[in-house]
């Protein structure tokens, strides 16, 4: 009997341990990774660290770039403070399974969105914040101005890109012939143009266009064709399967937009505590409670503006500098894509 | 006679014909990382550096501005700016453990509790949380440091998992054992380091129950003890090949032991006849380490080459290589006179290994 007793007050004690984390695990979380993040109190972003522009740490070590103002953007708007992030370098060939594993809440990692690889990771694309496209740069002094003047052209390439598909298939369309030169290295790539061992070299326009910013005064001796060959929509990805933290990635993003398009900046925007703009005091939460619709602060918005900016501040701060024309990434009404449904 | 005249001026003329090209070449170096280098470059109106300055002399002269531009960002990565200093000092303790490892009078007992105390030392100012040390996530770990850290305790740990892998292999009585040392040095010794590196980041975590997660460092840091692990069982296991049988039966006919035989006798013995090949392994996994870049961690190798990726910077690599090899060659070169040292003191019999305490 005492045995019994003993075995049944165990048994008590274990029910005891286990009754509460039971009851704190009953309400189901509208979205796991929120609340992830949130019991953490830091943002998990993964970034590629190696690209001008997009994610490249400055000579203190700080993350500069679209996809790391990208990252700062989402922790401002869930945390409140864009400083409660960290970034986390990937690599091509880890970046897919680092956000799979769970390792990073999102992926800001300047990747292409094709139906492949939405249709067979298990991951999804919540975004565009870059419209990206393969290019060709020649010499001035060649006196190339389009594309189809490149038949039988040497072209230097990285190996295995999808820059490298996209020519592939270009030229076979157009029946041109060329010749690869396939070089891993980007100095070495940049080398081998200058020194004249290609005719042409290829790859995303923005880097092409980083390229010719970083020749100085020589800029102007190289021209980047007005043909870009393929669509590379780049964007931030998520785990298939939390729908409440792929709205939240995907309307912090539209809040940009629609901050660059109302004219609400990082400068300005706490001056538009009285405004009377329906547009403006939805956006920044000081009428109904979108923040709330997202499972976020009415503040999320203002944080993401007040402390990362609008679209337009974004690309003036990184893209500029690198000489790169707005073109597509322009607001819809100035001539490029960027559109954002209503805030509403 | 002829013929050796002939030989004789010929050879001369060789040498004569080296000497030049080799000047030559020793003077155009010179010209470009001396003559006309330029040291820095000034800054534009917005505060940026102005490189327009080094992008002129390309090709004629080195741009060592780009190292007093990026230095830190090389040395020590994503460590917060204003605690670099930690960073520093923990790349001062290595070398001063280095150093102190170098000479001849330190070697004795004692050396191994300055060991544990510095690799102590080591992790608390690296991560810091404690006596009012603010707290630094390995994650933000880069550099020399990471460098430095991942070879000490990579072949601090593993060498002694060697010696227990190759003792098993030679384990006749424990078939057990030996079948779990010989399985996993030819596992392991079976693929690349990068497969290894690439399994510990890639997919441990994928099996890992989820919320649980493993520092990304800490799994190279694993994997890189289990490869060296791996090799150093080979070498060790060779050099308890190349003693004779009758040292251990010696020793157990005098009432040793297994485990006060091979102490004793049977692993100084046969440690000392494999020096070279042991120093040339940890040479090999010193610049191994550098393979961390593909998994994203920002080693002393990474943090050089994202240091020339900013557009304003681009193409002053070889700049940049100079000073990495500078720093690679410093730490083999001392790593080979260790061995040296050692070499020249073991062919004395009449000094001991170690200083009594």
């Amino acid at each position: 009997m005492p045995r019994f007793a003993r075995s049944l007050s165990g048994l008590a004690a274990l029910l005891a341990l286990l009754l509460p984390s039971l009851a704190r695990a009953a309400p189901p979380a509208a979205s796991p990774t929120l609340a992830a993040v949130l019991a953490r109190g830091v943002l998990n972003c993964g970034v590629a660290g190696n690209a001008a522009g997009f994610s490249l740490p400055d000579s203190a070590g700080v993350m500069r770039g679209i996809d790391a103002d990208g990252c700062r953007a989402i922790a401002a708007a869930v945390l409140g403070d864009q400083k409660k992030l960290k970034f986390v370098p990937t690599t091509t060939e880890n970046r897919f399974t680092a956000l799979q594993s769970g390792e990073i809440d999102v992926l800001v990692r300047e990747t292409t969105w094709t139906l492949g690889r939405e249709a067979s990771l298990g991951l999804e694309f919540g975004v565009i914040n870059f419209y990206d496209g393969t290019g060709f740069m020649v010499k001035k002094s060649s006196g190339v101005t389009s594309a189809r003047d490149l038949d039988g052209a040497t072209i230097c390439v990285e190996p295995g890109t999808s820059t490298e598909l996209a020519i592939a298939d270009y030229f076979r369309v157009n029946a041109m012939k060329y010749t690869p030169v396939e070089i891993q290295d980007l100095q070495e790539i940049h080398n081998a143009f200058l020194s004249g061992r290609c005719d042409a070299y290829s790859t995303d326009s923005s880097a092409l266009a980083g390229f010719r910013f970083t020749q100085g005064a020589h800029a102007e001796d190289f021209v980047l064709l007005p043909e870009l060959i393929s669509k590379e929509p780049l964007g931030p990805m998520v785990r298939k399967g939390d729908d409440k933290w792929f709205d939240i990635i995907r309307w912090v993003s539209f809040a940009e937009i629609t901050a660059e398009e109302l004219g609400v900046s990082s400068r300005n925007v706490e001056s538009f505590h009285d405004t009377t703009n329906p547009d403006i005091r939805r956006l920044l939460g000081l009428e109904g409670d979108l923040g709330k619709a997202l499972g976020l602060d009415d503040q999320w918005a203002f944080n993401v503006i007040r402390q990362v900016g609008n679209t337009g501040e974004i690309w003036q701060r990184n893209m500029a500098p690198l000489g790169l024309p707005r073109g597509l990434n322009n607001l819809w009404n100035r001539g490029g894509l960027l559109f954002a449904p209503p805030l509403r | 006679m002829r013929s050796s005249l002939r030989v004789r001026v010929f050879s001369a003329a060789v040498t004569l014909a080296l000497a030049l090209v080799l000047l030559d070449g020793l003077w155009h170096f010179f010209s470009w990382a001396i003559v006309h280098a330029i040291w820095s470059v000034p800054r534009g109106a917005d505060g940026a550096p102005d490189t327009d300055l080094c992008r002129a002399a390309i090709g004629r002269g080195a741009c060592w501005a780009v190292i007093g531009e990026k230095f830190r960002f090389i040395l020590f990565g994503f460590y917060p700016h204003a605690l670099q200093w930690r960073s520093a000092i923990v790349v001062a303790l290595f070398v001063l453990l280095f150093a102190l490892s170098l000479n001849p009078r330190f070697w004795r007992p004692a050396l191994v509790a300055v060991w544990l105390a510095v690799l102590a030392l080591v992790a608390v100012l690296m991560w810091g949380g404690v006596f009012g040390l603010e707290f630094v996530a390995a994650d933000q770990w880069g550099g020399l440091p990471i460098t430095l850290i991942l070879a000490t305790f990579g072949l601090a740990l593993s060498f002694p998992l060697a010696i227990l892998v190759a003792l098993g292999r030679r384990a006749s009585g424990l078939p057990v054992i030996r079948w779990i040392a010989v399985a996993y040095v030819e596992l392991i010794r079976g693929v690349p380091l990068i497969s290894l590196l690439f399994m510990a980041s890639v997919m441990l975590p994928l099996f890992l129950p989820e919320g649980i997660d493993i520092n990304k460092l800490l799994r190279a840091q694993l994997a890189f003890i289990l490869f060296a692990g791996a090799y150093l069982a080979e070498v060790v296991r060779a050099g308890l090949q190349a003693l004779p049988r009758g040292q251990q039966e010696a020793a157990a006919a005098l009432g040793l032991s297994y485990w006060q035989a091979t102490r004793l006798v049977v692993l100084p013995q046969a440690l000392r006849h494999v020096i070279p090949m042991l120093v040339n392994t940890f040479i090999g996994f010193f610049k191994d380490t550098s393979l961390v870049l593909i998994i994203g961690i920002f080693d002393l190798m990474t943090t050089g080459r994202t240091a020339t990726l900013e557009p304003r910077w681009q193409g002053f690599g070889n700049e940049v290589y100079l000073l990495l090899a500078a720093i690679y060659f410093a730490f083999c070169f001392a790593m080979a006179r260790i061995s040296r040292l050692l070499e020249r003191r073991l062919n004395e019999p009449h000094l001991p290994i170690v200083e009594p305490a």
